[in-house]
């Protein structure tokens, strides 16, 4: 819209404020804490605080066998559900040695690209609040809600979807559901043309994104930075591609990566996974359709682990996850460790928002797009 | 002592004849009802009193001349307050379905069509505890937002709706009404200051920001219209346009400016600054609980309403339509809320399509596009004048 002004840290001799945004602030989406040391309008110094929300989520499991588990790891993230029961499902599977179906394979996708659509149709809205427009948050949430219906057909939860198991899906396809599947996806990928129109095509909303939080891709891996926020900032890596799983390498997809490095960049990322998800989701349904009804979706795997250390990645909508388990032969783990991607992520805050104008700090902090069950576990 | 005795003591006289009349040869709609008002009530008090103590001197002072002018005053301005809180609750009425839809939602449901919405958001705010923090500047915390809220009814009362429909007929009405428009923000940023909040403090900073951003272009522009119309008077001002043009027609500059610096002003979305909710909590407003945010929130709808007016009055030819006038008086009150409600609609419009600015690109747009924009409004204006067009 119009150049952005030079600010210069040290050309105003005024007293410091720290600013505390949160945790009942409306801008931490979650129970979080922002220390914000402002000089004027400015952000000089930034402290995340987190840990309202610890559960002691790690050392549950140890008392819990393994299959109990997987309607805990849902808990994890409530927008991202599916894919914390998957990568718990795949190290379990990695642990035992053991190959699942192709067709629990191609459901585990479906069922993760539904869960990310739905998961950045949920940071849509909240930065269409953070950027004070409520068209925007209540548009993504009216999309997200056919995305949680197709969650329903399928297995019969909106978030929570506990929904793969160790060896496999819970359930194939349920009457109907492909074709549902097929409705949706293309309805969202005309109806995402609105949000974009409403939001890409406004000088305000791309003037209040554009320029600021400008992170090198230097600066990006030594933060540990993943996901959408660190393809936003120029690496191309991302592990569906890189380091496919579970049937990824046999879609065709693309990875969005943009160069600039700011929120915008980061907002664009997020908007182009989601078209990219659609067109996943239509490939793996193509191959579940290819596959006879009777085709075996889950394997009957043993209850005992045996003995040693396994740790399994994925592509969450917020980042790297991974998860590492020490199994000790019974059936229940001796450790499972969690790598959550916004654990790491938000410790990028300080750099993130450092020189922005308090005014960005919840634009900037919504690229992150927060979530603190996985955070403080 | 008959009944019939009655039709001595009520007896319906025209307002104007009374020599106490405030509003010098002009008609005034709602003093007349209230002045009609009161001679029936008076006179039935006067006649019941006149029953009870018969040729006592209570009843004839009752209905005299002064103390009717006085009762019919205090009536006039019930009348006129109470138009404008209709008037404004039903703005906010019609934000609230029309954002709704546009939202892709049914907005509020509660009774009527949605319209007793606020009733229940004024009895919830009315039965809310009255908090006041302990360390907020007491005596600040309060004179400040009363005048905040009391400058914004008063500037919504003052608007007139009609010729026959105002409360002063000032030859300045129109300069009245803009210094005390701009009033709120100065309140705004002490109130910032005595709630001893940091929220608050940085809200009540933006607020003067703010104004500084859109105040010069916006009275640029009011000096324009005035230069137009020759004259202070919004009556003069709305016939002048009758006479000629709307003047949204030679300065079309000037009503798009003139609109984005009235929301500005009425402090709506994209320019909320002062109480930015996703940064600042509340802004200024965060220490206030209960009815004193109820009443900030109606102060808010009040100040969009006076906007919305200015706006009217300004550009769109007040009550008046072209061609056919005020049609002998027939409602051009109707006619000018009706054009209000539109103009709000636009605000709802920009609201629901729009992001909050930040404070760097506020002051941008205010220097760098508004003003300028402005003056070369002013300049095309000149040029017409000069012209001879005008």
């Amino acid at each position: 819209m119009m150049p952005e002004p030079e600010i210069k840290l040290d050309s105003m001799n005024t007293d410091r404020m720290t600013v505390i945004m949160g945790p009942q602030h409306p801008f931490s989406h979650g129970l979080w804490t922002l220390k914000v040391e402002v000089d004027g309008e400015i952000v000089t110094d930034a402290e995340p605080i987190i840990g309202y929300l610890h559960r002691g989520w790690e050392k549950e499991c140890e008392n819990r066998t393994y299959p109990k588990i997987i309607p805990m790891a849902d808990r994890l993230c409530y927008s991202a559900s599916m894919t914390w029961s998957h990568i718990y499902c795949m190290t379990v599977e990695k642990a035992l040695d053991v190959d699942i179906p192709d067709k629990a394979k191609y459901l585990r996708i479906v069922a993760d690209e539904i869960c990310r659509i739905q998961s950045h149709l949920m940071w849509l809205a909240a930065v269409g609040t953070d950027l004070g427009n409520l068209t925007v948050f209540l548009w993504a949430m009216r999309e997200r809600e056919f995305f949680l219906d197709l969650n329903v057909r399928l297995c019969g939860a909106r978030m929570t979807t506990n929904y793969p198991r160790i060896g496999g899906v819970r359930n194939d396809t349920t009457e109907y559901f492909d074709r549902d599947c097929m409705r949706c996806v293309e309805r969202f990928e005309k109806r995402l043309w609105d949000i974009i129109a409403l939001v890409d095509d406004s000088s305000v909303f791309v003037s209040r994104m554009q320029g600021i939080s400008r992170l090198t891709r230097e600066q990006v891996a030594n933060l540990g930075v993943t996901g959408p926020a660190m393809r936003g900032c120029g690496v191309d890596f991302d592990i569906r591609r890189d380091d496919p799983y579970d049937g990824y390498d046999e879609m065709d997809f693309e990875v969005p990566v943009l160069k600039e490095g700011d929120t915008y960049a980061r907002y664009m990322v997020r908007i182009e996974e989601m078209f990219q998800s659609c067109e996943i989701i239509r490939q793996a349904m193509k191959k579940i359709q290819d596959m006879p009804r009777s085709a075996p979706y889950r394997l009957k795997v043993p209850s005992a682990v045996p003995e040693g250390t396994h740790f399994a990645r994925l592509e969450d909508p917020r980042g790297e996850s991974l998860m590492y388990l020490i199994s000790d032969g019974t059936d229940k783990p001796y450790r499972l460790k969690v790598r959550s991607p916004i654990f790491v992520n938000v410790s990028a805050a300080k750099p993130m928002v450092q020189g922005c104008r308090i005014a960005d700090v919840p634009a900037v902090m919504a690229m992150v797009d927060m979530c603190l069950g996985e955070t403080d576990r | 002592m008959s009944y019939s005795s009655i039709l001595e003591w009520i007896t319906f006289h025209n307002p104007m004849d009374n020599p106490f009349y405030p509003f010098g040869d002009l008609y005034n709609l709602p003093y007349d009802w209230a002045y009609k008002i009161w001679e029936f009530l008076g006179g039935l008090v006067a006649w019941l009193i006149n029953l009870l103590f018969p040729g006592n001197v209570v009843s004839t002072w009752l209905i005299s001349d002064q103390v009717v002018n006085v009762f019919a005053l205090l009536l006039f301005m019930l009348i006129i307050f109470l138009v404008v809180f209709v008037g404004t609750l039903l703005s906010l009425w019609e934000e609230r379905k029309v954002l709704g839809r546009m939202m892709d939602r049914r907005g509020t449901q509660v009774g009527l069509k949605g319209f007793l919405q606020c009733v229940a958001d004024g009895l919830k705010t009315f039965m809310k505890e009255n908090v006041v923090p302990k360390k907020v500047d007491k005596m600040t915390y309060m004179w400040t937002v009363s005048l905040v809220i009391g400058t914004s009814v008063l500037i919504a009362c003052m608007i007139p709706l009609s010729d026959r429909w105002f409360v002063v007929s000032y030859d300045t009405g129109l300069l009245i009404i803009m210094a005390l428009f701009a009033l709120a923000p100065f309140f705004i940023l002490v109130s910032g200051w005595a709630q001893n909040n940091k929220y608050s403090l940085i809200g009540g900073m933006r607020a003067a920001e703010l104004m500084i951003s859109y105040e010069i272009p916006m009275l640029i522009l009011i000096g324009t219209v005035i230069l137009m119309a020759g004259s202070f008077n919004i009556s003069d001002i709305v016939h002048a346009q009758y006479d000629t043009v709307w003047y949204f027609i030679p300065q079309v500059i000037g009503m798009i400016t003139f609109f984005w610096c009235s929301i500005a002003e009425s402090e709506r979305v994209p320019f909320d600054l002062a109480e930015a909710e996703a940064e600042l909590v509340e802004g200024w407003q965060t220490e206030y609980a209960g009815m004193k945010w109820g009443l900030i929130m109606l102060a808010d709808y009040f100040r969009g309403y006076v906007a919305c007016a200015m706006g009217v009055i300004l550009y769109f030819g007040g009550w008046m339509l072209p061609g056919i006038g005020d049609l002998n008086n027939a409602m051009p009150e109707i006619v000018f809320l009706l054009k209000t409600w539109l103009m709000f609609f636009m605000m709802i419009w920009v609201r629901a399509t729009l992001a909050r600015v930040r404070t760097d690109q506020i002051l941008n747009i205010g220097w760098k596009i508004f003003t300028p924009l402005a003056v070369i409004n002013l300049l095309i204006v000149v040029l017409l004048k000069f012209g001879g067009v005008f």
